[in-house]
């Protein structure tokens, strides 16, 4: 049986909503003959997967807080990767916010004010910005590439973090264990749905997905984002300062990050620890792409790659299942959401008159073996 | 993979998410008689170290008591950490032991919104009615080594591979130092860092440099065997951490230190079935075995077994404290005078390097 | 002294060995195009089945090729994924990563705490005896005498060889490529299963001789500092080599400095590796140009014969 792709001449707008659902139709195929393999049954594992995190309120709600730094880094990475700038150091502008703002928090740790959060999040914000800005400057004045910058740069944070919380910042009644002291009141995200630990950021990741999307489909520099990404030359004819395009989308990036990070540590975390997120700046990435790089795209995949998270550990919780069992499963259901956007641009086709058209060379061939 | 909840059962699939979730608030208080004990653990199973040694008091637990038994791995420190004890505790476990400092604040967050399961962390301060505090004396466990390490070492150089500059490590490095310089007042510890709990290639490398700038003993306070590995092929002499690493390095290990979790584990267990757990801080060291031994390397003359004997059995009878004075600090100044020893609660912070270590404490 | 520097060189050729391997496949698989993000997944599957077929049989030559295998392996999986279903080559890199690291731990539940001697040094007789250069050239085991000659292959693959100028075509212009009438599917297919056996390789000289064991993890970051690195190269082999000896070398040099008691925060030390590789790639970085020239065009594009 031959299978081959050959490319509509439009994408098409219904595959846009169904292929997610064909992916996730194949993932449950393939999980059920994993789990089968595996001895387990299948039907409790998909359900540990998918529905168990979900039946309390309480599950709904740590969705969100899962999501949270995902959709916030997402949706801002996406506008970078549209650019074409290839900024892969998101984690360490997370850090450099959390480190940022929560060192606002430190100092002010004895005041008592309603402005102190605030501080804190314009302070990640700024954080999270100049660790982007390093990646930004190198690359526009020495021309340096920005997935190596800022990739060795993630490290750097991470090693201030510990340098700072193994220190100077450590709890001053904490026995000298690596954490700061628990933040105050005021400098705690308020929750907005109690009894749950959904927090403030929640509402700054929804307004977040609503700013990019306005921001790329109504402005300008919406508009050139998307030209400089597809044709730099076209860009740059147009009048359009490819360097300036660098500085927006690192900054913007950064600064999304910076803000998730604050929100880590002000808000589910509560203060300054070694580790401080489990490597949501690089999970983001999948996740803009996963969301095809558009914000409300982003708002979903993050939802549902948190919930991938969640239903690991509930996997591990109720079936005894290993956490490497979580990880295949995630990878393959990756795998097929990345494998089914392949209908939006294409459809696939059945039989072997493809195959013996395309195995001329020809230009004009308009069809190809798959794999 | 074995036991799953019964209520999967009934509820898999069919009712919708409130039905669900009133069920799953109604299993939190499970009898007695079938304990479910929850591990949050920091690494992988598979470490070979600080976790596969807990995993294994975990399986002792099975074994011992009958109780069924959950872990999750790799646990970030945090966020996640909250959500994944609560989930244990909400989802019917009766005891749930939380194995790195780093769980303290959300252990204790939790054991208040659930007084009737009990919790137990390791390596923390913070107590309260149903959170207990467990942790166990290693730098005991140095003290030994060190004596073997100082009767031993040629060159009185001695390389220690360290993770990160918490109290614990710290300790250990300079109850190591102290009892080496008991028998060899010259002896010098060469401290690398390596910012990392396991990572084998780079905690090997750090013990080829410990061993190329003149160090014949290799210790460690990460998790691999690869330093031991490395004194092997190198033909210098090691000490296993936290497992007997012999297998990884048969004529190079002297000795290991081996965390054993077992035991307190199963009376834990056992003591949340019969009702008689109450909440506590231990710090147990050789006496109550939660602080091992592997048996002595062949290269161990009679002498220094003799005298690694002396030095356990003193830690055990209390006739001797690793700590005892005078002890100096690294900048020369005396911190306790003779016959003295330092108190738990400047053990538990300690911050500071005793004279003859070498390094700098990123402080 | 003069010992101590040359063991200090010995250890930064066994840091460097796996970086070499896995930025060489990683190059290739970008010279023709393809930004493969899955080298951290792809090495640990080398490393553990390396050490599982080691364990089965004995035989550090199979040990090698399973590990190879392995890389390959599950470069396929992305090679299908990004080469016939089109698949953002970035997000299906990372996805591979994520696939890789469970599937390894998986294989190797049971390897845990099993020791292996490590692959044979392999003195070449004669030139070994030189004072010096014969300890540091002459006396390894295979896999570090292979990353020599890989370089030299490849460097000489790419710079004089047909095939080489056509791999080089279809990442730079695979549209132009495939109207001359190249492969250019067909071409990336073998490009990213050399990147995954090169990777495998470099997880199996991790399992068999840098550290012989295997633990879950046990890359702990290298395949990213291996995607890191061909950048800092500039896709240019030669350059890869320069840029592994050098973070390999200040990592080395950071654990010595802290060995000689310097007095500088251990954090502070282990940042040196990833500050000096950001200094060295802008210093190296002023001519545009030149880093056009060698950079794929065409990287990270998806490409079908239509578009």
């Amino acid at each position: 049986m031959i299978v081959s792709l050959v490319k509509r001449p439009e994408q098409s707008q219904s595959m846009v909503y169904v292929s997610p659902l064909i992916a996730l139709v194949f993932t449950l195929i393939a999980g059920i003959i994993m789990f089968m393999i595996m001895g387990v049954d299948p039907s409790e594992a998909l359900y540990a997967f998918f529905v168990e995190p979900l039946t309390s309120s309480y599950g709904w709600a740590e969705l969100g807080v899962k999501a949270t730094p995902l959709i916030l880094i997402g949706v801002a990475l996406s506008i970078g990767f549209r650019a074409g700038v290839w900024n892969i150091g998101a984690e360490g502008q997370l850090t450099l916010g959390a480190i940022c703002g929560g060192g606002i928090a430190l100092w002010l740790y004895d005041v008592d004010s309603f402005f102190v959060l605030p501080l804190m999040i314009i302070f990640g914000v700024l954080g999270g910005m100049f660790w982007a800005a390093i990646p930004a400057f190198l690359k526009t004045r020495f021309n340096a590439n920005e997935i190596l910058t800022s990739l060795m740069l993630t490290y750097v944070a991470t090693l201030l973090l510990s340098l700072l919380v193994h220190g100077p910042w450590r709890d001053p009644d904490g026995f000298n264990f690596p954490e700061s002291r628990i933040f105050s009141d005021s400098a705690t995200l308020p929750v907005i749905w109690s009894g749950t630990s959904l927090h403030l950021g929640w509402v700054f990741a929804l307004a977040a997905v609503a700013g990019i999307w306005v921001l790329m489909s109504r402005t300008i520099i919406g508009f050139q984002i998307k030209v400089v990404g597809q044709a730099p030359d076209a860009g740059r004819h147009a009048g359009f300062s490819v360097n300036k395009m660098v500085w927006f989308v690192l900054l913007l990036g950064g600064g999304m990050a910076g803000l998730a990070g604050l929100f880590e540590v002000s808000g589910p975390i509560g203060q300054l620890l070694p580790s401080i997120s489990p490597g949501y700046g690089f999970t983001a990435i999948i996740v803009a792409f996963v969301g095809r790089l558009h914000p409300i795209g982003v708002l979903f995949a993050g939802l549902l790659i948190a919930l991938s998270y969640l239903g690991g550990e509930s996997a591990q919780i109720t079936m005894n299942m290993p956490l490497a069992v979580t990880g295949v499963f995630q990878g393959m259901l990756l795998f097929f959401l990345l494998a089914c956007d392949v209908l939006i641009g294409y459809r696939i086709q059945w039989g072997s008159s493809a195959a013996a058209s395309a195995t001329g060379s020809g230009a004009v061939s308009n069809e190809v073996p798959n794999g | 993979m074995r036991k799953t909840t019964r209520l999967h059962n009934v509820i898999k699939g069919v009712t919708g998410v409130l039905v669900a979730s009133t069920i799953m608030f109604s299993v939190s208080t499970a009898s007695a008689e079938d304990a479910k004990v929850g591990f949050v653990y920091v690494g992988p199973v598979g470490d070979h170290g600080w976790t596969y040694r807990h995993d294994l008091g975990r399986q002792a637990v099975e074994k011992e008591t009958g109780a069924e038994t959950t872990f999750v791995e790799s646990v970030e420190e945090g966020a996640d950490a909250e959500r994944v004890i609560r989930k244990l505790a909400s989802s019917g476990h009766n005891i749930i032991f939380t194995t790195s400092f780093g769980y303290m604040n959300p252990t204790l967050k939790v054991a208040k919104q659930f007084p009737n399961v009990k919790f137990e962390h390791a390596t923390g301060y913070k107590q309260a009615d149903n959170m207990a505090t467990y942790s166990a004396r290693f730098y005991e466990g140095r003290a030994v080594i060190g004596t073997i390490a100082g009767m031993m070492s040629k060159t009185g150089v001695v390389g220690y591979i360290a993770s990160f500059p918490i109290p614990e490590v710290v300790r250990g490095i300079n109850a190591f130092a102290l009892a080496m310089q008991k028998v060899n007042p010259d002896a010098v510890v060469k401290v690398v860092w390596v910012n990392s709990w396991y990572d084998p290639g780079k905690e090997g490398d750090a013990a080829k440099a410990l061993i190329d700038q003149g160090a014949d003993m290799i210790t460690q306070h990460t998790d691999s065997p690869a330093p031991l590995q490395v004194a092997e092929q190198r033909g210098v002499q090691g000490f296993g951490q936290a497992s007997d690493m012999s297998a990884f390095a048969p004529t190079a290990q002297l000795t290991a230190i081996i965390d054993d979790w077992d035991p307190y584990y199963v009376s834990r267990v056992k003591a949340v079935m019969d009702g008689t757990w109450t909440s506590g801080d231990v710090w147990e060291g050789i006496d109550t075995g939660m602080v091992g031994f592997a048996p002595y390397g062949d290269a161990v003359p009679a002498d220094v077994r003799a005298a690694a004997d002396a030095v356990k059995q003193g830690i055990v009878d209390g006739s001797l404290h690793p700590f005892t004075g005078p002890i100096t600090n690294q900048a020369g100044e005396q911190v306790i005078g003779e016959g003295e020893t330092l108190d738990d609660g400047v053990l538990l912070s300690m911050d500071w390097y005793v004279q003859g270590v070498q390094g700098e404490l990123g402080q | 002294m003069g010992e101590v520097l040359i063991a200090a060189v010995l250890t930064i050729i066994t840091a460097a060995t796996p970086l070499v391997y896995a930025s060489i496949g990683e190059m290739i698989s970008e010279k023709a195009g393809v930004l493969n993000l899955g080298v951290e997944g792809m090495m640990l599957m080398g490393a553990v089945c390396g050490f599982a077929a080691v364990n089965a049989t004995d035989s550090s030559a199979i040990g090698i090729i399973v590990g190879m295998l392995a890389g390959s392996g599950l470069s396929l999986i992305f090679a299908v994924l990004v080469l016939g279903f089109q698949a953002t080559q970035v997000a299906t890199g990372l996805a591979l990563t994520i696939f890789g690291i469970g599937i390894s731990s998986l294989i190797g539940q049971d390897l845990v705490g099993i020791a292996y001697d490590g692959l044979p040094k392999l003195p070449i007789p004669g030139l070994s005896a030189i004072p010096v250069a014969g300890k540091l050239l002459f006396n390894h085991d295979i896999l570090v005498y292979g990353s020599f000659v890989l370089i030299l292959v490849v460097s000489w693959f790419l710079r004089s060889t047909r095939s080489g100028l056509i791999l080089r075509a279809v990442g730079d212009s695979h549209d132009a490529a495939h109207a001359i009438g190249y492969h250019v599917i067909r071409i990336r297919y073998m490009a990213i299963l050399f990147g995954g056996a090169m990777s495998g390789l470099a997880g199996a000289y991790l399992s068999l001789s840098y550290s012989p064991l295997w633990i879950e993890n046990m890359s702990a970051g290298r395949g990213w500092i291996a995607l890191a690195l061909v950048v800092f190269a500039t896709w240019r082999p030669w350059r890869v080599f320069t840029g592994a000896y050098l973070f390999g070398g200040i990592t080395i040099l950071q654990l010595h400095a802290q060995a000689l008691g310097i007095g500088v925060p251990a954090q502070v030390m282990s940042m040196l590796p990833y500050v000096a590789t950001i200094i060295v790639l802008v210093l190296i970085s002023q001519d545009h140009n030149k880093i056009k020239l060698n950079a794929p065009a065409c990287i990270g594009k998806p490409f079908h014969p239509t578009s």
